[in-house]
């Protein structure tokens, strides 16, 4: 990282003055986002002036944003969080789930020019700018979850312009209409790590393939002492096996899981040899993998308050959730896979088991980060335990 | 788990009167409950004292005690009753403490009645901050440090472990009395010293501080299947030290990382597991640099959780009411969405600000710092998209005639002429003014960062003022802001009337530069989930955003307007009306809206009205709404002054556009005008032939002085124009009227002063009525028990009149039918009466809600409001089928609760200036049982054995030979001031067997002379204080005798001993301690549809 700890100390208040005098967003910077629709909404530019498109998509954590914006899963989109201020306590590496910011663009209603808070570096328009992606403020959040509610998700793009004419919305709407769908997208490629690298632990091994991996899945193996290789998503099954792990497993990642061809092979083939486990689109592939299907949800499910039932406990947890695919319901049937646990607000899949593969697959996201950690203990438990010893 | 069948009857307990820290959130909560429970078919019986709440309504449960809430008369209730359970958390302190007694005393057990939601261990657990700070450290959540110690020498020692400064909390009392902060080792010896001594174990902790540090509360929920959810967090804008309930709040928190609001919301749960609640629990976080300390934990519902109720949507109460019965979360469904269940965290995409309503404009003299113990009487909350907006909202919400940047904050200087250093030193000492002195420092040039020092809130807030500030500058004085500048101006939060300031010109020229350039307010939804799904809640605010979510229908619709905070003078009895009001018209197919801004209110649950608007009521906030939706109508008359205030106003706007039809429903503002304005109200009841106090009136020192002398003192004095809140007074003679021109009031032809004839020994006389404009339905005629003088607030009053002869009881009925006619009344009308010497007199009409319309009806079993609002939209009495006075079944007594106990400083006297907070109801079949349960529920123990100190005016001097005697007859001894003692023995009391000269026994045990207090010692107050009077009963005459009725009041109310001020009292108190000496086992209990039935 390239920060250096500053001391920021105050005093006697116990607040680390990061009281900036001077707002840092250039006030000329004009902002516009245009939908697939024909929807055009004007708004105050920051991060950096330059044009992107991606599917549009919500979140309604209230924190997290650090989380959220650099968590490989929102490559392709543009993420717009329902809470209308963002940005209020700055922005702290330490938090970062990849090595910057991975969502396209950044919607808001207001983003904070002054933060607050004792470990704060920058400001998210320091943070966007330094990573050579826009932001959009002064926008009806509400109005245009509203409508991605009711329309489904839609493509967008996003423009920040730093002259003092006008941005043509017409044209973000243009941009937005030629932005393939996401599902044609191979974004995988984009976010997995370029050569394999080992995290090691004196504990047992595990092989994990990153489809774009948070960094928190991985702070949650290796407190539990794993011994962890890391593949690219294009690993082989000999690749993988090489290491002589005791499970393998499958990390979250962006888009449609179809598109990652090589780790479904790599599951089919490794099933019932290796226990296996997987979050999110890892869980997707593993589903895929046991020959179910994955659909597009109308808008997915982002945000921190999403209700898990285990069903054999009976207990309900609340989830940290970033999906725009499930597995169908219906195609489970024939597979050996048990669900054990359930969405609670509209049924969908959020975990599954096959007890004669040795699989445990969650959808939402027991590492936290952003989110609640109702599940950590449970799921890495688990996963821990589960590797097969020697 | 499904519901448990073997629960089929709950017992619930309500909270009692409203009293500082304990405001309408209970009724809110209680009703809720009641509600959920009876949706699961459960029945309910309900025990309540205080009339003025909608869980103590006839269709609220199925059986409903007004009742004193003691241990006593609740295992009574059970006892008939026999419910399978009990729910504690839904009654605040009141019911957690009654649960714990019952629970200990057997009586549960007895009756086989289950304790649900709340266990007893984890009461323990939360109370005792021993038993907590072992709890906590049980399951490794870190607590202040702290220690017990029984000696000044051990704390002192614990000065270079823990620091200074130090929290010192006794053992065992109540709301923290006897603690305090010491911030030096003398602090430290002094606090000590006196918590040690109040401690009945002699015993404090000493607790490090965390001053400074930032607050944060969650509220969390549990299921008997062990499922926890947070409902919301919130976080304190004021640093701790500042009781969250004194503190400004905002949700959701602001500056935590999510790292630290899942640490917190993580241990949050970890504690509620812990304790194992099955229901709602509050927990309270000190935070400072990503450390954090549990400060608190409630094991309940709480004011805190009826705001995150109204922040979030989330109906916390109805929830854990199901919870208690057995059910689990993801087996309730969330009734915002209609479709998802419970089982889930809310998700909001605004901003919830909550202001403190602060009763200092009422008690001047009181100590208005913020410390760790609650002064406030109630709270505004306020929704925006920002924390500008929710905060202007919130601030105007308030209803104090405060705004940012409005000069004279109130403190009796103008903000304009405060130097630096006053400035600092309002900074650095927390006042109900801070926001307004924040403001007003940034204003002036002071960096946040010395604002953040001085006042330890984090800067991120001193910059959301510093935001408001930019905007103002921006609008510049000599014409309209242009377009960016009023949309922005407007979209941050400032009204037209601060924009029509700044820029010079008038309010109606930048609303109508609004309307003309677009830039009209819309209005979201509060949906629990932050629009993630399509949700029913007919629950908005406004913002200036793009879309609006309200499609107004084009049925029949009335704007009802609420009664906003909770402050003395205007209290819960005001939103009990506006939700009959609702009730009623929905009733009638009329489609009810109702804007206000309360959060502990049933007014302001979703599902009271057909739409909520969470909104401040000012005129343009409510015109936002009715430009709107286009009701009808307006109701003003239900919510109290606030609403009646904005009557002419609001007609006078409306006429004003010409697009507009709606009207003021009920009595013409003018008809409201007529009886508000003394001169015309004279000349109309002169035209009636009614009588009124004899009244003058005087612009300078001189004429005060000719009129006092031509009416006769004693009389009443109150000027048009404030000094220091000092409104009225009885002025005995040409001295005292010297003085209090001197003092009290500024003088001069614009600012006369009202001098009235103070009828004094007179009988005061209320009565509440509706009128259609042909028949007028009287409620109640009701008598007070307290001197005359006293605010119609804050006196006890009776159901029907025990004094009153059938033809004064006649002069009432008939001036109030012609008054109420003669004012043209539509809907409800209360006047002000007063009787002396056969002669009635009028004193006030007020065409519109008054506080004791939830007394009557009760008491007579008639829901006047209800009636009121039939009327108002073309209903006649006749129809309604109300066309006859009900004839009381029982006898009602109406008590108060003075709030001079949490107040220091304040002065504990009651006058023409209302002081109380709320009021508690006694029934029974005879005036006194009825009197003794209104003064029981009150806190007032009338005594059945112990002493009795009498001074009795030579007037009442008939009278009191009686009630001694009854007195004596119990066992009491009785003492009394010389004449008053010459008197009792002239006609035999004095009889009494003396017992002083048996060794051992007091000296006090036979009518004995004391002095009074302005003789010298040792007077009546000396033996207050050494804890020897049981019961005073005092009817001062003179200014004298009121003097030193203060004197005795004070150490009255500081060591809780029952006052009683009128001879009327006098002999309702002598009737209830005989029947209270007679009962076996105290008094009899009954259900309030048993005594209507007679």
């Amino acid at each position: 990282m390239k920060y250096k700890s500053q001391n920021v100390g105050s005093k006697s208040t116990g607040f680390h003055n990061l009281y900036q005098p001077k707002p840092t967003i250039p006030e000329t910077m004009n902002a516009v986002i245009g939908l697939e629709d024909g929807t055009i909404l004007h708004g105050t530019g920051f991060g950096s002036e330059c044009e992107v498109s991606g599917e549009l998509v919500f979140t309604t954590q209230f924190t997290g944003y650090e989380e959220a914006l650099t968590d490989p899963s929102y490559r392709g989109q543009i993420l717009m969080f329902a809470y209308p201020l963002i940005g209020n306590y700055g922005v702290n590496p330490d938090a970062f789930q990849s090595s910057g910011m991975q969502a396209e663009g950044l919607v808001v209603r207001e983003v904070c020019d002054h933060p607050s808070h004792h470990q704060h570096k920058e400001s998210v328009h320091e943070f966007l700018e330094r990573e050579g992606k826009p932001g959009i403020a002064g926008i009806d959040t509400r109005h245009l979850t509203i409508k991605t509610r009711e329309h489904g998700t839609l493509r967008a793009a996003l423009i920040v312009d730093g002259s003092s004419g006008g941005i043509d919305g017409e044209s973000a709407v243009e941009l937005a209409r030629g932005q393939p769908d996401i599902s044609e997208i191979d974004l995988i490629s984009q976010v997995t790590c370029k050569k394999p690298y080992h995290i090691e632990g004196s504990g047992k091994k595990v092989a994990l393939i990153d489809l774009g991996i948070k960094q928190n899945i991985l702070r949650s193996l290796e407190r539990r002492g794993l011994d962890i290789s890391v593949f690219p998503a294009t690993a082989t099954a000999t690749e993988v096996m090489s290491a002589g792990p005791d499970i393998l497993f499958l990390s979250n990642g962006p888009g449609d899981p179809t598109q990652a061809k090589s780790a479904i092979g790599v599951v089919s083939e490794l099933a019932g040899t290796l226990p296996v486990a997987g979050i999110c689109l890892g869980h997707q592939v593993i589903a895929l993998a046991l020959g179910c299907e994955t659909y597009k949800l109308k808008f997915g499910h982002r945000g921190a308050n999403q209700p898990v039932k285990d069903l054999q406990s009976g207990k309900v947890y609340i989830s940290s959730q970033n999906h725009g695919f499930a597995v169908d319901n219906a195609s489970i049937e024939g597979t050996g896979i048990k669900i054990t646990q359930i969405n609670t607000n509209d049924g969908t899949i959020e975990g599954f088991e096959h007890p004669d593969l040795d699989v445990l697959s969650v959808q939402y996201h027991p590492e936290a980060h952003p989110g609640p950690r109702d599940t950590e203990r449970w799921f890495f438990d688990r996963v821990a335990g589960r590797a097969r010893a020697d | 788990m499904p519901k448990d069948p073997t629960i089929k009857k709950i017992l619930l307990i309500g909270s009692g009167p409203i009293l500082i820290g304990q405001a309408a959130e209970f009724d809110f909560s209680g009703s809720q409950a009641c509600q959920s429970l009876a949706e699961e078919g459960v029945s309910v019986v309900l025990v309540n004292s205080n009339p003025a709440t909608i869980m103590t309504d006839p269709e609220t449960a199925d059986a409903v005690y007004i009742e004193p809430l003691t241990p006593e008369v609740i295992e009574k209730i059970i006892e008939i009753e026999r419910p399978d359970g009990l729910i504690a958390g839904f009654g605040g302190q009141t019911g957690l403490n009654l649960t714990t007694e019952l629970a200990e005393s057997g009586a549960l057990d007895k009756y086989n009645v289950k304790l649900l939601g709340t266990p007893l261990k984890a009461i323990y657990d939360t109370e005792d901050r021993e038993l907590f700070k072992q709890a906590m450290e049980k399951i490794g959540e870190p607590v202040p440090r702290s220690r017990a110690v029984s000696t000044i020498k051990d704390a002192l020692a614990l000065i270079p472990k823990l620091g200074l400064p130090l929290i010192v909390r006794p053992a065992y009392t109540l709301g923290g009395a006897g603690g305090g902060i010491a911030y030096t080792r003398d602090d430290l010896r002094r606090i000590c010293e006196l918590g040690l001594n109040r401690s009945r174990i002699n015993q404090v902790l000493v607790e490090e501080s965390v001053l400074g540090w930032k607050e944060f509360e969650y509220e969390v929920i549990r299921d008997s299947g062990d499922t926890c959810i947070t409902i919301c967090n919130m976080e304190n804008f004021d640093p701790m030290g500042i009781h969250t309930g004194e503190s400004i709040v905002v949700t959701p928190s602001q500056t935590l990382s999510d790292n630290e609001h899942q640490m917190l919301r993580s241990a949050a749960i970890n504690i509620i597991r812990f304790l194992g609640i099955e229901g709602g629990c509050n927990i309270q976080f000190a935070v400072k640099d990503g450390k954090y300390v549990i400060v608190e934990v409630n094991p309940r519902v709480s004011r805190s959780s009826a705001l995150a109720s109204k922040a979030t949507g989330y109906p916390i109460a109805r929830v854990a009411a199901k919870i208690a019965i057995g059910l689990n979360l993801d087996e309730i469904r969330n009734d915002v969405t209609g479709e998802t269940p419970a089982s889930f965290e809310p998700a909001i995409d605004y901003v919830v600000a909550k202001i403190p309503r602060w009763p200092f404009d009422k008690f001047v003299t009181a100590d208005n710092t913020l410390t760790t113990a609650m002064k406030s009487t109630g709270e505004v909350m306020a929704i925006g998209r920002t924390i500008e907006e929710a905060l202007l909202k919130a601030v105007r919400s308030l209803d104090i005639g405060m705004s940012f940047g409005a000069a004279g904050t109130g403190t009796g200087t103008a903000a304009d002429n405060w130097t630096p250093d006053q400035i600092r030193e309002l900074l650095k000492t927390p006042t109900d003014q801070r926001l307004f002195v924040m403001y007003h420092a940034l204003r002036t040039g002071f960096s946040s960062e010395e604002i953040s020092e001085l006042t330890s809130i984090d800067p991120f807030f001193l910059q959301k003022l510093k935001n408001i500030i930019e905007i103002e500058d921006r609008i510049k004085p000599g014409s309209c802001p242009e377009k960016v500048v009023l949309r922005d101006a407007k979209r941050i939060g400032l009204t037209d009337e601060r924009i029509a300031e700044l820029a010079g010109v008038t309010r109606e020229a930048v609303t109508d530069q609004r309307h003309d350039q677009g830039i009209l307010p819309v209005y979201k939804m509060v949906d629990t989930c932050a629009a993630e799904f399509a949700a029913k809640t007919p629950y908005y605010y406004s913002c200036y955003e793009d879309e609006c979510e309200i499609n107004p229908t084009s049925r029949k619709k009335v704007l009802i307007l609420g009664a906003g905070p909770i402050r003395i003078g205007q209290g819960i009895e005001f939103d009990y009306c506006t939700v009959h009001a609702v009730i009623s018209l929905r009733e009638e197919g009329i489609e009810t809206h109702i804007v206000n801004n309360n959060p502990e209110t049933v007014s302001t649950d979703f599902d009271t009205s057909d739409k909520l608007f969470f909104e401040p009521l000012t005129l343009e906030d409510v015109m936002n709404i009715i430009e709107r939706e286009r009701p009808y109508g307006v109701c003003v008359q239900f919510g109290g002054q606030t609403s009646v205030n904005l009557a002419i106003p609001l007609a006078k706007e409306i006429a004003r556009r010409p697009d507009l039809d709606t009207r003021i429903l009920g009595t013409s503002p003018d008809d409201m005008d007529l009886a508000e304005d003394r001169k015309r109200f004279n000349q109309l009841l002169a035209g009636l032939g009614i009588p009124q106090p004899e009244a003058g009136y005087a612009t300078s020192k001189e004429e005060a002085h000719v009129a006092s002398d031509g009416i006769g003192y004693p009389v009443l004095v109150r000027p048009s124009y404030v000094l220091g809140g000092r409104a009225m007074e009885i002025v005995y003679d040409s001295d005292d009227l010297d003085r209090y021109m001197r003092e009290a009031v500024r003088v001069s032809p614009d600012h006369p002063v009202l001098i009235d004839d103070f009828l004094e020994g007179a009988v005061e006389i209320d009565c509440d009525a509706v009128c259609d404009g042909t028949d007028v339905l009287i409620g109640a005629i009701m008598e007070h028990i307290e001197e005359a003088g006293i605010h119609s607030g804050d006196s006890a009053c009776v159901i029907p009149p025990q004094s009153l002869s059938p033809d004064i009881m006649d002069t009432v009925r008939d001036y109030v039918t012609r008054i109420a006619l003669a004012l043209n009344v539509r809907g409800l009308i209360n006047l002000q009466l007063a009787e002396k010497d056969g002669v009635v007199y009028v004193l006030e009409a007020n065409p519109r809600s008054s506080r004791t319309i939830p007394f009557v009806s009760k008491a007579v079993g008639i829901p006047l409001a209800k009636i009121a609002a039939k009327v108002i939209v073309g209903k006649t009495l006749q129809e309604l089928g109300y066309a006859d006075e009900p004839v009381p079944q029982c006898v009602s007594v109406k008590e108060v609760l003075l709030p001079f106990d949490k107040l220091p400083g304040a002065d504990p006297i009651l006058g023409p200036e209302m002081r109380s907070t709320g009021e508690v109801m006694g029934m029974d079949h005879d005036y006194g049982t009825a009197y003794y349960k209104a003064q029981l529920a009150a806190g007032n123990r009338l005594p059945t054995k112990g002493t009795v100190f009498l001074s009795i005016r030579d007037a009442d001097k008939g009278r009191i030979v009686d009630i001694a005697r009854k007195l004596r007859s119990t066992g009491l001894q009785l003492i009394g001031t010389g004449g008053t003692v010459t008197h009792l023995r002239d006609h035999g009391v004095a009889a009494i067997t003396p017992s002083a000269s048996t060794p051992g026994t007091e000296i006090f045990s036979r009518v004995l002379p004391i002095k009074k207090v302005s003789e010298g010692s040792p007077n009546v107050v000396d033996l207050i204080r050494a804890g020897k009077v049981d019961l005073i009963v005092n009817t001062p005459r003179s200014k004298q005798g009121r003097r030193d009725g203060y004197e005795i009041r004070r150490a009255a109310v500081d060591f809780s001993v029952p006052y009683i001020t009128t001879i009327q009292a006098a002999v309702a108190a002598g009737d209830a301690i005989t029947v209270a000496a007679r009962a076996e086992g105290g008094v009899g209990v009954a259900a309030v549809r048993e005594y209507h039935e007679g």
